[in-house]
């Protein structure tokens, strides 16, 4: 009982380290300009065929493909930044959700007419496959793996947001646009490149997941519900926040499935309409 | 609006007569809606479908267009009223008005209990609980698979005739009358709320909520209310598609019901009456037609199709026509001066 218990909190601690991946992007931009870009989860679902074209039909290395997953996705992500989201920051919510719920269509539909609507497999180099027994606990490595990249991911850009010009930048442009764009900072390009990265990084999250959760063409659906799960409890902007709030999603949702299964997705739902009841800003939220 | 506040008109009960006067496009509309009766014979479980769209259409108007509450769950309260039609006549009796009562009931209350939760949230956070109360609810008919059936659907549902005179043919003509009168006598109660001074403090406090308590509109109190009058016509939509088809499947509370009935309003024009049952026409019509292709490909036209109307027709296809004839009036028509 308490192996399965530690079991358990281990693999929702691997779930919810790639939960944090998939959504520290859009909690930032979202926090930054106000932009509910619902297509976030789209950029994933990029990021990770393009790991498995590249692996399947070039032979590519699954490292060697990451950062191009991340490339392709953050690319992806400047156009469609520049050619369609830019002329709605000022738009209401309900014509945002409604531009980017019709990109996830667009691309939910691009993917199975070029892929199927088959999981897509990808073939881990075998020292990622097996497994180290610690203490009668069996760790998976590629989790461990997993759990290692989110970390150092999160040590770099908590760094990167307090000690750069660039995070200041960032920071300045979160707390309030009018006033930093009134200090000369170009709050449109300091958004770009966030918007950029933290499509990136959603973009290497997809690749990610592929061997933990699988990928098909509803990818952008299903996860597009975990990510705003993770930035509305979590509160916008706010790294930490994404963090804890991942973990406790991860966590609770990977107990769910394994000690109640009969009531399937019922508890992650009732843990975010409970937390948005109690604090609608989100754990860590400010506004 | 701004048209009709230009001519001579006294005080505020003036406008909202000349307002709610009926126009001749209107009465050709409902004067047209039994053609298909004589046109297309064939298809009337398909006009059928298309009123009880429309209706559930109409419903996400009032709270979406007019009040301004972006629901992504408003399926929820859909598919409370098919099931408890379904589950009524299932297990107790058939008749269908009755059918059609509870379950308008069971949805207001429901909505009722939810409208203070609604009432309290705003942007995002609003957004996220109304998508999850969707899924909470989509979740929980699927966990009590002994009373809905589950995956499989709710089987055994029998109707009876209506006035134990017309059965629900396979030809749908008892379907579409009884959906079209239905839709018919909630449109009217729509729209004069929509004249109504509530429905203008509604439209106020889409554009200023933290104001209009100040003008002696509690802005918590009339979301709540209209809320509540929303998810009973969504009730009713969802009453009349368990009654009219006999069956009640888990589609009728997912979040594709949700976003469908988003887009249908969206197409249409959101915060104008026809909005809703234009875009049921269409999107109806277009997917029987298209039946033939992999649903996943419609989603592709449907995607393209919300991102050019985002883009270009900000009120829907209802807002372009508007604008398109007040266009045609300034420019090709002399006006007499008023």
């Amino acid at each position: 009982m308490i192996g399965s218990f530690a079991g358990v909190l281990f693999d929702g601690f691997a779930y919810g380290m790639l939960l944090f991946l998939l959504s520290v992007g859009l909690s930032v931009t979202l926090g930054m300009m106000n932009f509910v870009n619902l297509a976030h989860c789209s950029f994933a679902m990029l990021g990770g065929y393009v790991t498995v074209t590249l692996m399947d039909r070039a032979g590519w290395p699954f490292f060697a493909t990451l950062p191009v997953a991340f490339l392709a996705a953050a690319a992806a992500s400047v156009v469609l930044e520049r050619a369609l989201f830019r002329r709605l920051y000022r738009a209401s919510d309900l014509d945002q959700c409604l531009l980017t719920i019709g990109i996830v269509f667009v691309s939910v539909a691009g993917a199975a007419y070029v892929y199927g609507t088959l999981q897509q497999p990808v073939q881990l180099p075998d020292y990622l496959r097996t497994a180290v027994t610690l203490g009668g606990l069996r760790f998976p490595v590629y989790r461990l793996f997993l759990i290692g990249a989110a970390l150092v991911i999160t040590v770099v850009l908590v760094a990167a947001l307090e000690y750069t010009r660039f995070g200041a930048r960032v920071r300045a442009a979160v707390d309030n646009q009018r006033m930093a764009r009134g200090l000369g900072i170009d709050v449109d390009g300091v958004f770009a490149v966030t918007f950029a990265l933290g499509s990136g990084l959603a973009g290497l999250g997809g690749a990610l997941a592929i061997e933990m959760v699988g990928l098909d063409p509803a990818f952008a659906f299903t996860y597009l519900i975990y990510v705003i799960i993770v930035v509305s409890v979590g509160g916008l902007a706010s790294i930490g926040g994404s963090f804890v709030a991942a973990t406790l999603i991860g966590i609770s949702d990977m107990a769910g499935k394994y000690y109640i299964p009969q009531l399937g997705a019922f508890l992650i739902y009732l843990v975010m309409v409970g937390l948005l009841m109690w604090r609608p800003a989100g754990l860590f939220g400010r506004r | 609006m701004a048209r009709v506040a230009l001519r001579a008109v006294s005080g505020p009960h003036g406008y909202l007569q000349a307002q709610s006067r009926w126009r001749w496009p209107e009465v050709a509309f409902w004067i047209a809606t039994p053609l298909p009766f004589l046109i297309f014979p064939t298809y009337l479980q398909l006009a059928s479908q298309i009123a009880i769209t429309a209706l559930f259409a109409v419903s996400l108007d009032l709270i979406l267009g007019y009040a301004g509450i972006v629901s992504l769950g408003h399926a929820a309260f859909f598919g409370l009223g098919a099931y408890a039609a379904g589950l009524l006549s299932k297990f107790w009796w058939g008749e269908p008005l009755s059918g059609l009562a509870l379950a308008a009931a069971l949805a207001g209350l429901v909505g009722y209990a939810a409208s203070f939760v609604i009432a309290r949230f705003r942007h995002l956070a609003l957004i996220m609980i109304t998508l999850g109360i969707g899924l909470l609810l989509a979740e929980a008919a699927n966990s009590a698979s002994w009373l809905t059936g589950g995956a499989d659907g709710l089987q055994g549902v029998r109707i009876r005739p209506l006035f134990d005179r017309f059965p629900f043919d396979l030809w749908g003509r008892t379907a579409y009358t009884y959906s079209l009168v239905v839709l018919f006598l909630t449109f009217l109660v729509a729209r004069r709320l929509i004249h109504s001074p509530f429905g203008l403090s509604l439209r106020g406090i889409r554009e200023n909520a933290v104001r209009m308590p100040a003008l002696g509109a509690p802005s918590r109190a009339y979301i709540r209310k209209v809320y509540t009058i929303a998810a009973v016509m969504a009730g009713l939509a969802g009453a009349l598609l368990a009654q009219t088809t006999s069956t009640v499947s888990l589609e009728v509370l997912s979040f594709q019901r949700s976003a469908d009935v988003l887009v249908i309003l969206i197409l249409g024009g959101a915060g104008r009456l026809y909005g809703g049952i234009l875009g049921a026409i269409i999107y109806m019509v277009a997917r029987d037609q298209f039946s033939g292709i992999n649903p996943q490909y419609w989603y592709f036209w449907i995607g393209l199709l919300l991102i050019a109307v985002v883009m270009f027709l900000p009120n829907g296809l209802l807002g372009g026509l508007t604008r398109l004839a007040s266009w045609w009036r300034a420019h090709l028509l002399v006006m007499p001066p008023s």
